[in-house]
């Protein structure tokens, strides 16, 4: 190909690839069922790169596909239109940690974990914390405006995006936002760029916001016989005025399996299972633990149980932690979902889930962020049984519109992708649709940017209203 | 057919489906893997990986000289696989690609004569049979204490081989005369009251060029009260077979050493030697085409343990005092004890109960140093910087004292000594310096 060619030559064969082998190795990410070879793969040495490679392919019309980790589960990194996929392993560097402003500024590649061990050396602290963050990179967290287990106390990687640098498909450089604590200069072009899943530009650097490190951190765990009084416990907390760090939650099913697969000993009886965790000084870490443990007890929990030290808390976390592993190993293939609703909801929501695995006769396992009402409804199934997955797809579109009609949204945090494009204007109605690909249409002219994610060909029809309850 | 046509429909039949799709390329295993760290390739990924060799059994890639190269970086050290929510057992992938690889090779002519030649020797020759592997560390010896060593030093008739080689030349140990070694029997009892009784896999490089240190092992494991057995028509575990693509010859030895082990009365199969251990784990896959032989591997593979663990086990350190003059000491993890037989813990323990002594743990001890078997010989430019990264962190800790458990890793570990080491510092097996311990 003649494009493949001219990058070579502007570029150098080091950083461009077409082999089979390498294209191969880039043609999917972490979403099942999704797979795309692309024509090449670029890694570009610096911001002055991605603009030479931009205007290449805007010139020759290329989609470019920019990529950090490939750990999206919406199939947002998949060339589904082929192309060229930008990688940014030589773009991993933290440029800056500013002590006085307290700020980081780093490369897109930079991986999450590695960000937050460079600023917790420092005593401050960046608190989105995907599970993911050990192999997630900044520019990917940005881009799906990743959140985290933190989430409820702390927010998400939108609340701590200061500023961006971004090359647009014309190859310019787009600068926004700054060190600044207030910023009202024009519309806030930072907030559009979190969370574009690629689609408007490339970003080539970040700064971001960092706080002091919490002094202190407890732990604790609750067993509850059965979802309402987890789901009341939830509620109660959050009345009472207490925010704490970590609020995730596993069902019945999810319980069973992680019994199964790793034997810790959790009670068959337990309906649901609550993780709690609190930061800051002492003693209002203290003050917050006693009472949400005092409300876990009113509220109808068999066991509670705060952590001792580190090594104890550890092992309190390991039931929620495990939950994923547990569920993989299941059945060849493993759809975690994202469907998110207002905290009030989640024990109505958790099951609507469960009537509708009913319905579609599948199983499906619910863990995920209580304290920010984002649900993580999993399914154990196998992609090559076709009769099978559509029955999960129809399982998972009635999800989808349990959760918009409970007033939540289709995703919380994995993004739109490819996977959720076809429900997008469910959400959004065909007024957001338009905006939104007025926006696109501004920075991308030719849509050489990521085609095929976020705006999907033909809405999906929805036919089940209510989640079949 | 065409060639590509055979290999692909090679590795289809070989390669396990449900296996690979059960990656869900969640990428868990990235962050571990020393390939992909050194490069930040995906196609020098766990994740990677498999998906090149699911690439090629679906039709989507040819498998070309590229396929080739990215499963031949692969160290096989398996930190992907504790690492791997999903459980994929990834060291069968490997091995099974890597044997399609050179089953359709040989069968089209494309390996060159130099390769089949060093095949020859050291697969057919040198590894399947213990007598000859005496006499080729006999030969050994020879050319280290008649000065035919200094000699070739001198002459530079290593000069022919490639650099690494020649490095590996410099830090080879001393071979024990025959003599010495053919004098050990075949039981030992233990030192006072029987805690177990054990059965020693004494391995063919452990047994010839580590002699010494088996000799330590069966010092530590008489002293911790268990009762030995070294059979003396076990072999070579097959290891190096198998990492290569030679199954057939893997497979003759596994079913040897099932027939030398599974009569014996003992609680344990000792080893000494990670690679070993964790090769003699997998048996049961190797021979999983043989149900009756298959269940037979399943029933040796209960028994197998790492010599340390064992002597945590049956009480060694409340029987035994260690000291040793003062020195920092740290610790480099065996990949494959640590990742296959899950046995990273006693070997800190033990060293940690060391009086006299300060145990330092290193920055990533848990990742592979580049040794890999052969690997250090075959993809020197990889080996070389994983090792250099290495020594870096073992600079850190100031550490005079760095103990392996396995003897590539120990190799590995004289060689970073001598390039980028300080004069002070040494590398020793566990069961050699715990001996010393013993003996202070
Ligand atoms: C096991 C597992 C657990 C997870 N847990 C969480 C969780 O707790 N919370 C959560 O929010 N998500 C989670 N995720 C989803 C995923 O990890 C996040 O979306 C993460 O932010 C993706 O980062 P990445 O570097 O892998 O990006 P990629 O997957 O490589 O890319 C994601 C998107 O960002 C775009 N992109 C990447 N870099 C750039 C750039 N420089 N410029 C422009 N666009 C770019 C891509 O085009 C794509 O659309 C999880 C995923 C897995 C597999
Ligand atoms: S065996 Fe080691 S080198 Fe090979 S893929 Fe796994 S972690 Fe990487
Ligand atoms: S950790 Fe396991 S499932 Fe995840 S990408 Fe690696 S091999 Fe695949």
């Amino acid at each position: 190909m003649e494009w493949i060619n001219h990058l070579q030559t502007e570029l150098g064969d080091e950083i461009v690839f077409s082999d089979a082998t390498t294209r191969l190795a880039y043609s999917f990410d972490a979403t099942p069922n999704y797979q795309a070879m692309p024509d090449a793969v670029v890694a570009p040495r610096s911001t002055e790169d991605v603009q030479a490679i931009m205007r290449l392919c805007q010139t020759y019309r290329v989609p470019v596909i920019a990529r950090g980790s490939a750990t999206n589960l919406a199939g947002g990194t998949t060339p589904l239109a082929g192309g060229l996929v930008m990688d940014f392993r030589h773009m991993g560097k933290i440029l800056e940690i500013d002590e006085k402003n307290l700020t980081v500024t780093v490369e897109p590649g930079c991986i999450t974990a590695r960000l937050a061990e460079a600023v917790e050396a420092r005593g401050l602290f960046y608190p989105p914390d995907p599970s993911s963050m050990k192999i997630s990179t900044i520019g990917g967290n940005i881009s799906e405006n990743s959140g985290g287990l933190r989430g409820l106390k702390y927010g998400v990687t939108a609340d701590y995006v200061l500023a961006l640098e971004a090359v647009l498909p014309s190859g310019d450089v787009l600068k926004t936002g700054g060190k600044l604590a207030k910023d009202v200069a024009g519309y806030d072009l930072t907030r559009l760029l979190v969370g574009s899943e690629g689609t408007l530009a490339v970003i080539t650097e970040a700064t971001l916001k960092l706080i002091p490190l919490p002094e202190t951190k407890q732990t604790m765990i609750a067993h509850f016989s059965d979802l309402d009084g987890a789901a009341r416990t939830v509620s109660r907390i959050i009345e009472s005025r207490i925010i704490p760090a970590t609020l995730e939650f596993m069902d019945k099913k999810t319980i069973e399996v992680v019994e199964a697969y790793a034997n810790i000993g959790l009670p068959t009886d337990v309906g649901a299972l609550l993780l709690l965790e609190q930061d800051g000084p002492s003693e209002v870490v203290r003050r917050d633990i006693e009472a949400m443990h005092a409300i876990c007890l009113t509220e109808g929990a068999t066991h509670v149980e705060v952590a001792r030290d580190e090594v104890h808390a550890e092992t309190l976390r390991y039931a929620r932690r495990t939950a994923l592993s547990a569920l993989a190993r299941l059945r060849p293939t493993t759809i975690l979902e994202d469907a998110t609703v207002p905290r009030s909801e989640i024990a109505e929501m958790v099951r609507r889930i469960e009537a509708i695995g009913r319905t579609y006769d599948i199983e499906i396992a619910t863990f995920g962020h209580a304290g920010d009402g984002n649900l993580h409804p999993t399914v154990a199934t196998d992609a090559r049984d076709h009769e099978e997955m559509e029955r999960v797809e129809a399982a998972f579109a009635d999800i989808f519109a349990a959760a918009l009609e409970l007033g939540g949204t289709i995703t919380g945090e994995h993004g739109v992708g490819a996977m959720k494009a076809p429900y997008l204007e469910w959400k959004l109605g065909a007024a957001g649709i338009d905006v939104m690909k007025g926006i696109k249409l501004a920075f991308d002219p030719h849509g050489i940017m990521n085609p095929q994610k976020m705006f999907a060909k033909a809405a999906k029809k929805r036919l089940v209203q209510g989640g079949g309850v | 057919m065409k060639q590509t046509e055979q290999l692909t429909s090679r590795m289809t039949d070989k390669l396990d489906y449900e296996e690979m799709l059960g990656c869900m390329r969640c990428g868990f295993c990235l962050p571990t893997c020393p390939t992909y760290i050194h490069s930040k390739d995906e196609t020098a990924s766990p994740r990677g990986r498999i998906a090149i060799m699911k690439g090629v059994v679906d039709g989507l890639i040819e498998p070309d000289a590229g396929v080739e190269k990215t499963l031949n970086e692969c160290l096989g050290c398996l930190a992907c696989e504790p690492a791997c929510p999903a459980g994929v057992r990834y060291s069968v992938l490997l091995e099974d690609a890597r044997a399609a690889i050179t089953v359709h090779k040989r069968a089209t002519g494309q390996m060159d004569v130099r390769e089949r030649l060093i095949r020859k020797v050291v697969f057919d020759g040198l590894f399947l049979s213990k007598s000859k592997m005496e006499t080729a560390t006999g030969f050994l010896r020879f050319y280290q204490q008649s000065g035919a060593q200094t000699l070739t030093r001198k002459l530079r008739i290593l000069d022919w081989f490639p650099d690494q080689l020649q490095k590996m030349e410099a830090v080879l140990p001393v071979v024990p005369a025959r003599s010495e070694r053919v004098l050990r029997p075949e039981r030992i009892r233990a030192a006072g009251a029987t805690t177990a009784r054990v059965a020693f896999f004494s391995g063919c490089l452990m047994d010839t060029m580590f002699y010494e240190t088996n000799a330590n092992t069966i010092k530590l494991l008489q002293a911790a009260g268990c009762d030995i057995v070294i059979p003396e028509t076990q072999q070579c575990c097959g290891a190096l077979h198998g990492h290569a693509g030679e199954q057939t010859g893997a497979i003759a030895l596994a079913k040897r050493n099932i027939e030398s082990f599974e009569s014996l009365d003992v609680d344990y199969i000792v080893t000494n030697a990670g690679g070993c251990g964790a090769f003699l784990l997998g048996y049961d896959h190797l021979l999983k085409q043989d149900p009756e032989w298959s269940e037979r591997a399943e029933r040796f593979k209960a028994k197998v343990k790492d010599f340390a663990s064992i002597l945590i086990e049956v009480g060694f350190l409340d029987r035994v005092p260690l000291t040793l003059p003062e020195q920092l000491i740290t610790y480099q993890d065996s990949c494959h004890l640590r990742n296959v037989q899950k046995g990273a813990l006693a070997p800190r323990m033990l060293l940690q109960a060391i009086q006299g002594t300060t145990f330092v743990e290193q920055r990533n001890a848990d990742h592979c140093c580049g040794s890999a078997g052969v690997y250090n010989l075959l993809q020197p430019h990889i080996a070389n910087d994983i090792l250099e990264m290495k020594m870096g962190h073992v600079r850190d800790t100031s550490a005079q004292t760095i103990v392996t458990s396995n003897p590539g890793c120990h190799l590995q570990m004289q060689l970073g000594i001598q390039e980028h080491g300080t004069p002070t510092m040494r590398a020793v097996h566990l069961a050699d310096v715990l001996a010393e311990a013993m003996d202070h």
